[in-house]
């Protein structure tokens, strides 16, 4: 039996989020021979339809209202349940961010089933689909079947490779009108601190600093080097304990989980809580004073030095590297 | 105010994790608060503090997690719910899970409910909010602050690194964030009068619950360590000769650059 499959594109700033690119290949394997719906929820977010299309939606449900410019569970959930009803579909597939994170709980209880969260690989397709996710930070991981009902699961960005984009590909582009009421919470203000729009959880690259960055300014170096490869900051546990950051930017076990193309750790130890949340990146790189130190056993390459020596000059050979390519 | 805190045992952070015949290996090993849910209790102990009420921390699970209850109770907690499914549940998920306690809380008269935004170990982040749409009240996930006035909440809560600041009523739940505070240790008459303090154990039949309403939805069909990490290699020669190096092995061995 193939399976139709909604899955919500998230849309920040204005643009769709790599996420739910991935989104849609994870739904192809688990839809098998099915439909992937594209599922669209905001102000003014059909102009993203195409988009959807192009990276292998079928076809796209637009929701607009105005009182869906900022996501709130209230709103989102009764525009995605007004969706449910017209599509019945067999399975849903959501982009593990704070949004898919704070959003589909609430939608699993309301359609009474179960939730995969946090898949990072997904395993057959279809009926005999099994979903990889992380348990105990990544210290182990667990296959897990949906064994009655709707298939729910979200994805952790940066795992499921999208489907190459075809500009060729057309597909419908419908919408619901839905009364949005009773919105229980009101947002009053968004105070942005990423770094420069680079979301940790989606970064390619991550800097991540420790208690070897000594002070808040020994972080300006790292931001230099994140900056120069496209990269977002992140720091351990001690770092944001010290106070040298926010504990937005912490990695571990409490903290985020990140999974980037590289990874470079500097002056940071390793302690099993900080592997917890990194190990599973495709490329580490250790840079340390201490030889001994925890974080070469997981590292691919290393540098034995003070990283206030070496960080400016990987930015400078980076620089380098990047203005010829 | 009638305040609950959703707890759950788990592995202690430092434990390194083993896998014998398909499952985790419990033996020996710590066990701990989960540690947002930890924020969750101090602030739920202070926001008792501050406009008086009381507080129960509530668990699912097994004899064994009447211990961190206790620590629980020692921190400042007035009350404590174990709801023991060790001999009732094989298997329990998230929706299960979520059954139960809405199930025990939906004649409470809660006004504030509140949890970690996700567990150490399970990680699905699942069970708050399925819990406050099975009470049918509004939710706040990753929260950082906390400010009660009547029955206006101010809130501001951690979206990937920004800071979104909301209002919204009592009741409501709301899932703790790392930031949101410092939690307390026990102190040593705590932990005395934490022995006195009143734990109620309960069972699926106590809150007429039928087996088959907590059926699990999903089911764990294996469990695997990752493959090890093999070192890696740590570069050696002149400082700038290894940064030349290292950029140099990232863009044409490991080609992430």
């Amino acid at each position: 039996m193939s399976k139709k499959v909604l899955v919500l594109g998230e849309v920040r700033e204005g643009s769709l989020r790599n996420v739910s690119f991935e989104a849609i290949a994870a739904a192809k394997k688990v839809s098998g021979s099915g439909e992937v719906v594209g599922v669209l929820i905001g102000d003014a977010v059909a102009n993203l339809a195409q988009e959807l299309i192009q990276n292998g939606a079928d076809r796209v449900v637009t929701v607009e209202h105005p009182h869906l410019k900022q996501y709130t569970s209230d709103g989102f959930s009764q525009a995605f349940i007004a969706v449910t009803e017209q599509e019945q579909p067999e399975a849903i597939v959501f982009g593990h961010t704070a949004l898919g994170k704070d959003l589909s709980p609430k939608l699993a209880s309301k359609l009474q089933s179960g939730l995969v969260s946090d898949v990072t690989d997904i395993e057959g397709e279809d009926d005999a689909v099994v979903f990889i996710r992380p348990i105990y930070s990544g210290k182990a991981f667990e296959k897990v079947q949906v064994k009655e009902g709707l298939v729910f699961a979200t994805i952790r960005p940066n795992n499921i490779a999208p489907l190459a984009k075809d500009e060729s590909r057309s597909g419908d582009v419908s919408s619901i009108s839905v009364d949005i009421t009773n919105l229980r919470t009101i947002i009053k203000e968004v105070v942005r601190k990423s770094t420069d729009g680079v979301d940790l959880s989606e970064a390619k690259v991550v800097v991540a600093g420790g208690r070897g960055v000594k002070s808040e300014d020994g972080f300006a170096p790292l931001k230099e080097l994140a900056n120069v490869l496209g990269g977002a900051v992140g720091a351990s546990r001690g770092a944001c304990d010290a106070d040298y950051c926010d504990y937005s930017l912490q990695i571990g076990q409490t903290g985020k989980v990140v999974t980037p193309d590289l990874y470079i750790a500097a002056g940071i130890s390793g302690a099993i809580q900080h592997l917890a949340g990194m190990s599973n990146s495709k490329v580490i790189v250790a840079i340390n004073k201490d030889p001994e130190a925890n974080i070469f056993k997981v590292a691919d390459y290393g540098i034995v030095g003070d990283l206030f020596e070496v960080i400016p000059m990987l930015t400078e050979e980076f620089k380098k590297l990047l203005v010829n390519a | 105010m009638n305040i609950f805190v959703l707890v759950k045992r788990t592995f202690d952070t430092e434990e390194k994790i083993v896998v014998t015949g398909g499952a985790i290996q419990e033996d020996g090993a710590e066990f701990i608060i989960n540690p947002y849910d930890e924020y969750a209790i101090e602030e739920a102990i202070q926001v008792r503090d501050a406009q008086g009420g009381e507080v129960t921390v509530v668990t699912l699970g097994g004899e064994d997690a009447e211990k961190q209850l206790r620590t629980a109770l020692a921190m400042g907690a007035d009350k404590a719910v174990l709801i023991n499914t060790e001999d009732d549940l094989d298997e329990l998920d998230q929706f299960s899970a979520a059954y139960i306690l809405a199930e025990y809380l939906k004649d409470k008269e809660a006004d504030l409910i509140l949890g970690g935004n996700v567990a150490i170990d399970g990680g699905s982040g699942q069970v708050g909010p399925r819990v406050a749409e099975l009470l049918g009240i509004n939710y706040v996930t990753t929260i950082t602050k906390l400010e009660i006035d009547g029955k206006t909440v101010k809130i501001v809560r951690d979206v990937e690194g920004d800071s979104e600041v909301l209002e919204a009523e009592l009741p409501l739940l709301v899932t703790a964030q790392q930031g949101l505070n410092e939690p307390r240790y026990p102190s040593l008459p705590g932990i005395m009068k934490a022995k006195k303090k009143p734990l109620e154990e309960l069972e699926l039949d106590d809150l007429d619950i039928d087996e088959d309403d907590v059926k699990a939805k999903t089911t764990t069909v294996e469990i695997y360590l990752p493959a090890q990490k093999v070192a890696g290699r740590v570069l050696e020669g002149d400082l700038s000769d290894q940064v030349k190096e290292l950029v140099s092995l990232l863009h044409s061995e490991a080609k992430v650059v």
